[in-house]
């Protein structure tokens, strides 16, 4: 298996093996995301930090990453004070980082800015979003958590929850959850369900998931259950949205409804969609999901600069 | 040739078995009339062995790579015969490549290809027949491939 020097533009540039080996080489960086331990595999590497819109949680963790490994960092948090306002290319940009730095991490408003990042760049590029495309980092650690918290993706039953239509990163998840051959349940307003591409898809590793708009019913089932905001632009009449969005919310009352063990997911920042007082059930692990994003970040970047192994 | 409707050429191209119905948007591809001054004849929905068909004439003229490329995805199963003093000297079956570059726009319109950037238009041909494109960088499907083309 062969990481180094590889772009991350997309979940599916990895096979099933790889991100398991990823999985399992993030798990062993746990005590040295907290600090517990430390290491300096990445010393001398730079990393160069391109936010071309903000995303303060992704990127801090991202920087986080490369600091707990030893690495140092460059880039921006924001394009206003960047040439590109001048007008220049991203390509342009990118051949500049590229010749400063070993590794580039974009993030950029625009589809498939990283797959032009990465035809540009010789250093590996990783895609820490694209505008409403890929976001494979958010992925990995989604299915790190999974990992984590039951030991296994295989054989969970997990429930996507919300705005399933528009969210591309939840189209990359459900790749990714069928690739593992978890059993999926789609929950969705019938204005946002699940596309066919994305069902077929699953289908092509043969899971059948389940599309329904009863959530009480899904979760009676469900191990994991991954809600996503409703963004209120997508609605044109507030009425509309309001609707929507007040017929999912997940609360200690709906829980009750649910096995012990069952976990709740969100990729955050949440708006309505959970209630504050599920953070203090031991089904919350959005917390810990958000950190998770250290220890895979750390993976990644130790595997793709070819760090001492751990 | 003697199924055609319309007389024979001496010289030039005949775009046979096009999709019924396409043969505006060939010549669409093609910028006739816009730039030729050559004699054009089009029949549509010509009952041919196999069904209906549309089929282009175009005197004097032989088309190019990319041009052959287009029209193969709005006609997949297009055929294209050189005609030199009246006879049909190559005939060939139009085929998709597995990428088609710069011939097509992404429909994406944040899609960084319709940026200012030095690249061309990039998509994988993920069918053939009925032609389905995905754009490299965006990895969207435009649905009218045939508005799509440059
Ligand atoms: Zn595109």
């Amino acid at each position: 298996m062969n990481f180094k020097k590889r772009d991350v533009i997309s979940i599916k540039d990895f096979s099933r093996e790889e991100i398991e080996y990823i999985l399992k080489y993030a798990k062993k960086m746990v005590p040295y995301a907290t600090g517990e331990k430390h290491t300096d595999i990445l010393k001398e590497k730079i990393l160069a930090s391109l936010f071309f819109e903000p995303s303060t949680r992704t990127r801090l963790s991202f920087e986080s990453a490369m600091h707990r490994l030893g690495g140092r960092i460059i880039g921006f948090a924001d394009p206003s004070g960047t040439s590109q306002k001048k007008g220049e290319s991203l390509a342009d940009t990118i051949r500049m980082a590229d010749s400063y730095s070993d590794v580039i991490v974009i993030r950029h408003p625009q589809e498939g800015a990283a797959r032009l990042a990465a035809e540009f760049a010789e250093a590996p590029v990783l895609n820490a979003g694209d505008g409403a495309g890929q976001h494979p980092t958010q992925c990995l650690l989604d299915l790190f958590t999974i990992f984590m918290e039951k030991k296994k993706i295989k054989g969970n039953n997990i429930v996507l929850l919300g705005d399933l239509k528009y969210g591309r990163t939840v189209h990359s998840l459900a790749y990714a959850l069928a690739l593992f051959k978890a059993d999926l349940t789609f929950v969705s307003p019938e204005t946002l369900k699940m596309p066919k591409e994305v069902i077929n898809e699953c289908r092509e590793f043969g899971v059948e998931p389940n599309s329904t708009s009863n959530l009480e019913k899904a979760i009676k089932e469900a191990d994991v259950l991954y809600v996503t905001r409703i963004q209120r632009e997508r609605f044109p009449d507030a009425e509309e949205y309001n609707r929507v969005v007040g017929t999912y919310k997940v609360d200690n009352n709906l829980l009750k409804q649910a096995k012990q063990d069952l976990i709740v997911m969100h990729p955050l920042p949440r708006v309505v969609e959970i209630d504050p007082e599920v953070d203090s059930t031991p089904h919350a692990v959005y917390f810990k999901q958000a950190f998770n994003g250290v220890p895979v970040r750390m993976a990644l970047l130790s595997l793709i600069l070819g760090g001492k192994k751990l | 040739m003697k199924e055609l409707k319309v007389t024979p050429i001496k010289d030039g191209t005949v775009i046979d078995h096009i999709t019924p119905g396409n043969a505006v948007k060939v010549l669409r591809i093609l910028k006739i009339p816009e730039s030729t001054t050559s004699v054009v004849s089009v029949a549509i929905n010509v009952i041919g062995k196999k069904g209906k068909k549309d089929i282009v004439k175009i005197e004097n003229r032989e088309l190019d790579p990319k041009e052959l490329d287009k029209i193969a995805l709005i006609a997949p199963k297009a055929t294209i015969n050189i005609i030199r003093d009246y006879e049909v000297v190559k005939k060939h079956k139009v085929e998709l490549p597995d990428e088609v570059i710069g011939i097509a726009k992404c429909s994406n319109p944040t899609c960084i290809s319709n940026a200012r950037e030095p690249v061309q238009s990039r998509f994988q041909v993920i069918c053939k027949d009925p032609p389905r494109i995905r754009c490299y960088y965006c990895e969207r499907e435009p649905e009218d491939i045939a508005d799509r083309i440059i």
